[in-house]
């Protein structure tokens, strides 16, 4: 058997890959299938409605791309927190977590604005076709995004309590390769939901 | 890919910048990340002015979806690592990736949904 050398330990493996990275890959693999579905729901039914209001009469564009800044912006914060991990750097490493966790609170904040204006103009989950889809779907996002939030501050503060070391970098990558599948989702969306209409 | 393939790099010679088992290399630096940030958020901007300016529907649509699957494959390459890690991650990824997009396509195909 080979080992995997991760976080200090060595684990046996048939693969020598450690077993907590790949059960992480298998994982967002089966989460393409969860946001392909809720995409595709949504590509069905938005222009399906037969009440308003409709995709036109809501989106926000220039709130929406700062929004999609902010989001890929914390993703550069989230591997420069790896690679401050990885180089021995545990002060970047507090930094850059905590950057990147202030930046996903921001973009919630504008989703959190984003869905109450929406609420304002009449789109509820069950108004319509459009709403219920649109909802569903940015709002899993959304709850992911938050699940993310919780992880990277749970990180934070165990860096301040000195638990994570450059040998536990793995913990750091793992939260990363969420955060950043949780951008790459929201790349798609923001490109098909938001800025193609048909 | 057989079992040997992934077994290149001995436990002894893992680090911490490449802790991922055999077949990995090393991870970019930080000024690496930065200058990909940088394109990412230059390709963003050019999405959105494209969004802007009066372009024939299907010459954006092919634009917006060519720039989002670059902005994607950066994303996924350079900061999830799967350029420098194990392809048996990749493997498992982009099979989930594209299990996903054919079940797209065909429910769209079936219920007579557009793309676009």
């Amino acid at each position: 058997m080979d080992h995997a050398v991760v976080s200090g330990h060595q684990f046996e493996t048939s693969t020598g890959i450690d077993n907590r990275k790949l059960l992480m890959w298998v994982f967002l693999a089966s989460e393409c299938l969860f946001f392909g579905s809720l995409i595709a729901a949504y590509l069905l039914y938005r222009d399906r409605s037969v009440q308003g209001p409709y995709p036109d009469d809501l989106f926000d564009i220039p709130f929406t791309s700062v929004s999609a800044f902010v989001l890929l912006m914390s993703s550069v914060s989230m591997v420069l927190a790896l690679a401050s991990i990885q180089r021995g750097d545990r002060r970047g490493l507090q930094i850059w977590l905590f950057t990147t966790a202030a930046l996903g609170i921001l973009f919630i904040s504008g989703q959190a604005y984003e869905f109450t204006e929406f609420y304002h103009h009449g789109l509820t989950l069950d108004r319509n076709l459009f709403g219920t889809t649109f909802f569903v779907l940015t709002g899993f996002h959304g709850a992911h995004v938050t699940v993310g939030i919780l992880i990277l501050l749970s990180l934070f503060v165990m860096t301040l309590q000195g638990k994570i070391t450059q040998s536990e970098s793995l913990h750091i990558e793992l939260a990363g390769l969420y955060w950043h599948f949780v951008d790459i989702v929201w790349i798609v969306i923001f490109t098909l939901i938001y800025l193609i209409q048909p | 890919m057989t079992l040997a393939d992934y077994r290149k790099i001995k436990p002894e010679e893992a680090t911490p910048e490449t802790p991922h088992g055999p077949g990995a290399h090393a991870h970019p630096g930080a000024l690496e990340y930065v200058q990909i940030g940088v394109v990412l958020a230059v390709i963003t901007a050019i999405e959105v002015g494209l969004y802007y300016i009066d372009l024939s529907h299907s010459l954006l649509v092919v634009m917006l979806i060519g720039l989002s699957a670059l902005k994607f494959s950066l994303v996924v390459l350079w900061f999830m690592h799967l350029k420098f890690d194990n392809r048996l991650f990749s493997q498992l990824f982009v099979g989930g990736f594209l299990l996903a997009l054919t079940i797209f396509m065909v429910a769209l195909a079936t219920l007579h949904g557009k793309l676009v």
